[in-house]
């Protein structure tokens, strides 16, 4: 109490001093959070300042400081381009096919691997489905290659032995066969492990609810239709909404890594392959830096209506 | 009695359903095995699935006599060690000063660190930014933009909260700093921790491709997953154009048996070899990650 009043009768400049004084007092604490400070300013906070590049004709001899501002010139020319509806249809398509066989996937092995009984063999089964994880995108482009290629590829041996063809396809040189490849590989490298959450999720069930179940006859099917899916119907709602934030996140290494063969560039261009192609490859910073700031801004967008939506039925992210 | 059997009959199926699935993830990875162990000329013969027809050490051989592959491995393992301790390092630092309550400025510290989690200035702006500093072509551009990890500042941190208060207060008495704390108290009773992000970040290190794709130019800085890209990627350019670049020609030595495919396929077995060894490590740790490791994709 006597703290307080004195604290309110303290000038603004005594105030001052000791703020100095106590922050002098504390250096090397202070010393423990700045460097680290220093360095998310740096990788994080200068390039968010550097997106207003997109709205300049950024000159890599003058710099940000001295390049001509042009106000929305690369959003339009990006709208009106070409590329545009490509890119947007591949981005959104992709995505989708994603929410659809991709996110559902590892929810049916957690459920299924709840009904494993066997404890070794779920282990087992578990550690195997893991492993793709830890594998860079690069070894399983590689895997897919491999499997899909004309010169012993393991696909076509076995569609050739059951005479489906007669001669080798050469899968990846076929757009449309594209999006399938993608899709597959993508469930191939993460089920397992997209699966741990929803597996802790169920631990987290009461086993006394499948008890009372089972006492009253229910079939395993039921069960999991009654139980199980309702008690996990929380955390699959926090994962969809943060996968529709990312609904124009198609993917990027996997892409660019499967679809190196420029005939699929009409089915394999996504907003963030673009990026990299015009901005990087092409050196045309200031218009690439332009659409990746038109996603950054629809999808905190889509996030912001996501978790709306998913509020008003009762669970949201924030 | 129908129950019983209609749950008999799901039983099996759902056994059946895991080991197709099993099957499915460990058959592209034994078939690379197999090529990779077959003489290159007979694999391009077909019909190579589940046994080598022809079994060779030759394609192992010229990957290990490839200086390009073996500086690359090196740089791989240099930026795997160098960069996880020192992001581990100044990351649990930074940690430990965010998890006490009177460090002034802290509330706005942490909006600074979370703000990030949202917001990206992209790929462009990040790119010009380290061109600026002069990182192109410098193996630095793999170890410095990724020293702070704001998740797991936030993991740490939270660890850190959650430790007993009694114990650092002995220290205090002893008459300790904060950084003789930190490091003689804190650091050896925050083992498991410090293992499981310094794992992830060790994976994530060792897998990183594209970072020395985009920056770096000088052959014997490539580490060995971006080695890998140029070659994949200029097996399929000569499978569809008939030419290689640079990278796969010097690759495809001088030895006659053996093929691009099967030299690709031993080269991706080597560059898994280190993920493989530290694999049942991870298992142990990410049972207590997987949380955190998941949030992190």
């Amino acid at each position: 109490m006597k703290k307080d009043s004195m604290a309110a009768v303290m000038s603004h400049k005594d105030r001052k001093k000791s703020f100095w004084v106590r922050y002098i007092a504390q250096i090397d604490l202070q010393l423990m959070v700045i460097p680290a400070l220093v360095l998310i300013f740096i990788f994080s906070y200068l390039p968010m300042y550097g997106v207003l590049m997109s709205f300049q004709d950024y000159d890599i001899f003058g710099g940000f400081f001295h390049s001509p501002w042009v106000g929305f010139k690369h959003f339009k020319m990006f709208f009106d381009s070409p590329d545009f509806w490509n890119v947007m249809r591949n981005t959104i398509v992709i995505s989708f096919l994603r929410l659809l066989i991709g996110f559902p996937a590892p929810i049916i092995l957690a459920i299924i691997l709840n009904e494993v009984a066997h404890i070794r063999f779920k282990k087992v089964i578990q550690t195997i489905s893991y492993l793709p994880h830890f594998l860079s995108w690069v070894i399983v482009s590689g895997l897919a290659m491999s499997i899909l290629a004309t010169e012993n590829g393991s696909l076509n041996i076995l569609l050739e032995k059951f005479n489906l063809i007669n001669e080798p396809i050469n899968f990846l040189s076929i757009p449309n066969y594209f999006w399938g490849i993608l899709i597959s590989t993508g469930v191939w490298k993460e089920i397992g492990f997209s699966a741990i959450i929803y597996i802790a999720a169920i631990a987290g069930i009461n086993p006394e609810v499948y008890e009372a179940a089972s006492i009253d006859g229910a079939t395993r099917l039921k069960k999991i239709m009654y139980i199980t899916i309702p008690g996990i119907t929380g955390v699959i709602i926090i994962f969809m909404i943060l996968a529709v934030g990312d609904i124009l996140s198609a993917g990027f290494e996997d892409i660019l890594l499967l679809a190196k063969n420029p005939v699929l560039q009409d089915v394999s261009d996504v907003i963030d392959t673009y990026v990299y192609r015009v901005g990087i490859k092409n050196s045309r910073f200031s218009y690439a830096a332009a659409v990746g700031l038109f996603k950054s801004i629809i999808s905190i967008a889509l996030l912001t209506i996501a978790n709306a939506v998913a509020r008003k039925i009762g669970r949201s992210l924030w | 009695m129908r129950t019983i059997n209609s749950d008999r009959i799901f039983i099996i199926l759902i056994y059946v359903f895991l080991i197709v699935m099993s099957f499915m993830m460990l058959y592209p990875f034994w078939n690379s095995v197999v090529i990779s162990f077959n003489t290159g000329t007979d694999t391009a013969l077909g019909g190579i699935t589940f046994w080598p027809r022809e079994f060779t050490l030759e394609n192992y051989k010229v990957v290990f006599q490839d200086k390009r592959m073996m500086s690359g491995f090196l740089i791989s393992v240099l930026r795997t060690v160098i960069g996880t301790a020192i992001s581990i390092t100044c990351t649990a630092i930074f940690a430990y000063g965010m998890s006490k309550k009177h460090l002034i400025g802290r509330k706005y510290f942490m909006i600074m660190c979370i703000i990030t989690m949202y917001f990206s200035g992209g790929l462009i702006p990040a790119y010009l930014i380290n061109r600026e500093l002069g990182l192109m072509d410098s193996f630095w551009v793999m170890v410095i933009p990724n020293i702070i990890s704001v998740w797991n500042m936030i993991i740490f941190r939270t660890f850190f909260l959650e430790l007993p208060e009694g114990l650092e207060e002995s220290a205090k008495i002893d008459g300790c700093g904060n950084w003789r704390t930190f490091f003689s108290i804190v650091v050896p009773i925050s083992g498991p921790v410090i293992a499981t992000l310094s794992l992830f970040a060790a994976v994530w290190h060792w897998n990183d491709w594209f970072t020395a794709s985009i920056y770096i130019t000088s052959e014997h800085l490539m580490p060995i997953q971006t080695l890998l890209q140029q070659i994949l990627s200029s097996n399929i350019m000569s499978e569809q154009m008939m030419q290689t670049n640079a990278a796969a020609q010097g690759h495809m030595a001088s030895m006659q048996n053996v093929t691009t495919k099967s030299l690709t396929m031993s080269t991706m077995l080597v560059a898994t070899i280190p993920i493989l060894l530290i694999y049942p490590f991870l298992q142990k740790y990410f049972t207590k990650g997987v949380m955190i490791g998941s949030m992190k994709e």
